[in-house]
């Protein structure tokens, strides 16, 4: 059984997807179903919830790099908020913060997607 | 102090890397590394296996990936042993990440995080068998 699990949640048109357990090279596909979940169903503003994320590889890092210039090109974004001290150790060791929002709250995306 | 050996031996899937973390991360605690320490030798040792799995191996899941915790007085060792296609570090070139997400690729950040939060990563090959070790020298005790 998989230790993974995305789920949906919506905020106006925002789609937000809490992030549970631990992505790696073997749950990196379930992260990459949701996000294909979100843009057949044309929601390109996307949160990402990290609070209860335990763990990221460079598998579930991909994921976000892969889909991020389609997204923005439909006028959307990929923010990520709440991560674990540890798991943002791992996104800032690649950058990421150079390339993605990732904010402390929920709320503080929804007000960036607001603006 | 003779180095003190603890080994384990997955099917190269990757339903077998969270194995591979808590294995790692267990010998690690015991050793007296600190929680931050430990959270970086299991990402190194995933993105280790991850690459023999996905490219050693190319994705197929029967064959043995062999790893090894090694412990001496002053260092942790993890060896990673794989009978694949060998990697080559000479060819590997450091991802700029912006070039990165506009080439939509997914992969090949593996390797740059090994390097970053080990002290030290080998590579060899010898008699078809490759070798990774992911070095990482306790904190020295006062």
């Amino acid at each position: 059984m998989s230790n993974f699990s995305v789920g949906f949640r919506n905020n106006g048109s925002i789609q937000i997807l809490d992030l549970r357990g631990e992505l790696d090279a073997h749950t990196a596909s379930e992260l990459e179903a949701a996000i294909q979940k979100c843009q057949a169903g044309s929601s390109f503003q996307i949160i990402i919830n990290g609070a209860n994320l335990a763990y990221i590889s460079s598998a579930g890092l991909g994921v976000f790099m892969a889909y991020i210039e389609e997204i923005r090109e439909n006028g959307g974004d990929i923010k990520i908020v709440a991560l674990q001290d540890k798991v943002f150790n791992v996104f800032d060791l690649l950058g990421f913060p150079m390339l993605f929002d990732i904010m402390s709250s929920e709320e503080e995306a929804i007000a960036k997607f607001e603006e | 102090m003779a180095p003190d050996t603890h080994t384990l031996t997955i099917p190269s899937s990757t339903r077998y890397l969270e194995d591979v973390r808590q294995f790692v991360a267990k010998k690690a605690q015991l050793a007296g590394f600190s929680e931050r320490d430990v959270e970086q030798l299991k990402i190194a040792v995933d993105e280790a296996c991850t690459n023999v799995i996905k490219h050693a191996y190319n994705g197929e899941g029967e064959h043995a990936i062999d790893i090894a915790v090694i412990l001496s007085s002053d260092k942790l060792t993890v060896r990673i042993r794989d009978r694949g296609r060998a990697f080559n570090p000479e060819t590997y070139a450091e991802p700029n990440l912006i070039e990165f997400a506009k080439s939509r690729k997914s992969g090949g950040l593996g390797v740059h995080i090994m390097n970053r939060l080990m002290d030290r990563v080998e590579y060899k090959t010898k008699g078809g068998v490759n070798e990774c070790c992911l070095v990482k020298y306790l904190p020295e005790s006062d």
